[in-house]
């Protein structure tokens, strides 16, 4: 189901991403923390909602087969603070998405970066991050 | 009393308009932005009002692992003194963060329900973005999350008394309420202590994300002390004697600092609608065992 590991990325996004904190809406225990996932995509839904934004895409793989993933982001207001908005993601979009999957191996997960079609990457993480103040 | 004869409308026309009118005082900022500032002034006397958020950034007010002073991580430090029914009660949630969290789909906090937080809570969970209007007779919160406001008297009366079915008003026993009786007094120029009680008792709220309990015999004092024109902080003692055997601390001089007076509050509600439709497409799922949708 997993379609294309990189493994420079996830090593990279890790060390960037290491040391914030993550204060998600529910429990991180179903989430594989120490894993990283990247996946291209198109994407079928973003929606733009409390308590997790979800953004649902289709993946497929070589053989033709399609896995419809969704993965989650933090809510709204924590995401307009990481530069996110409603228009950020459009259905039909050209994405790849980097994500912390669940433990029990269906396909969801908890994305840590988007990077869209115009090649510019969102930070899932920017928004719990940033401090407007500093 | 006589407040009750004038006009709720023009009480909170006077509110909006004294508070803006103090906070463009204070900051004299000419337009939108969050824009680094000039180091702060002196803290103005008996005035709380403006737009605050948590000055460590907006991470600092989530509290996902219970109060800030003392989260549910497992620390023995961090235990507050439960009583023996409040051990039992706490045990009996079901919460999604802290040390004897579960995973989405067993939960039972009513905060998924999109049930009101109630107070304290409001001030443990997403703490964010906070209006406070502020005239002789009130101070008004307005809280960011679920756009929630309570009020606090400043007019002098005095603190309800608990009575059986609610607390005692004068001669009339009035109703629990989820934000409960709130009274406030000025101990000094710059320092507003509050007292709150008439909370919902424990099968309607909680008091953090972590699952912490609290009865309808909970006390709640609140120090807000205005360190600077820029600053303040919110300090929070529980006193319950049905959950907790002493009064203990759960947020201690928690920082906030003032935003721009033209800073425009996002809504962030928590709709039953979304959060279904969350539960169905992620929490449940998320929360199955391997492989397998919840009842697949």
């Amino acid at each position: 189901m997993i379609k294309r590991a990189i493994p420079i990325l996830a090593v990279v996004t890790f060390l960037l991403s290491a040391s914030i904190p993550l204060f998600a809406h529910h429990g991180t225990a179903a989430f594989d923390s120490d894993k990283k996932i990247t996946l291209k995509g198109t994407v079928t839904e973003w929606f733009w909602s409390n308590p997790h934004c979800l953004l649902r895409f289709d993946v497929k793989d070589d053989n033709g087969h399609v896995t419809q993933w969704i993965g989650e982001t933090q809510n709204p207001v924590t995401m307009v603070n990481g530069g996110w908005s409603k228009a950020s993601i459009k259905t039909g979009d050209e994405v790849t998405v980097t994500l912390n999957p669940v433990k029990n191996g269906l396909p969801l997960g908890r994305i840590v970066t988007v990077l869209l079609p115009s090649g510019k990457t969102l930070d899932a993480n920017a928004g719990i991050r940033n401090n407007v103040y500093k | 009393m006589r407040i009750r004869f004038i006009p709720s409308l023009v009480i909170l026309a006077s509110l909006v308009f004294s508070s803006l009118a103090v906070a463009q005082n204070n900051q004299a900022k000419p337009g939108p932005g969050k824009e680094a500032k000039a180091a702060s002034g002196p803290a103005p006397r008996h005035d709380i009002s403006g737009t605050w958020e948590p000055a460590n950034g907006p991470g600092d007010g989530i509290q996902a692992n219970g109060v800030k002073a003392m989260p549910n991580d497992g620390k023995p430090e961090h235990q507050p003194p439960y009583s023996p029914y409040g051990l039992q009660v706490y045990k009996s949630h079901h919460a999604l963060e802290g040390a004897d969290a579960v995973l989405p789909g067993f939960y039972d906090d009513p905060r998924d329900k999109c049930e009101p937080l109630g107070f304290p809570r409001m001030n443990f969970y997403n703490l964010r973005e906070t209006q406070i209007l502020q005239n002789p007779y009130k101070i008004v919160m307005l809280y960011q999350y679920a756009t929630t406001w309570r009020v606090i008297w400043t007019d002098g009366r005095a603190l309800p008394k608990l009575v059986d079915g609610g607390v005692m008003v004068g001669n009339e026993v009035k109703e629990p309420r989820y934000y409960g009786y709130s009274v406030g007094k000025w101990t000094d120029d710059t320092t507003l202590v509050v007292d709150t009680i008439g909370m919902m008792g424990e099968d309607r709220v909680w008091l953090d994300t972590a699952g912490r309990p609290i009865s309808d015999q909970l006390h709640v004092t609140e120090t807000f002390h205005r360190v600077d024109q820029d600053h303040l902080d919110w300090s929070v003692t529980i006193d319950d004697p049905k959950m907790y055997t002493k009064p203990w601390v759960a947020m201690n001089k928690f920082p906030m600092r003032l935003e721009n007076p033209h800073e425009d509050v996002m809504e962030q509600y928590c709709s039953p609608i979304e959060m279904e439709k969350y539960n169905k497409l992620f929490g449940d799922p998320s929360s199955a065992p391997t492989g397998k949708a919840p009842g697949k």
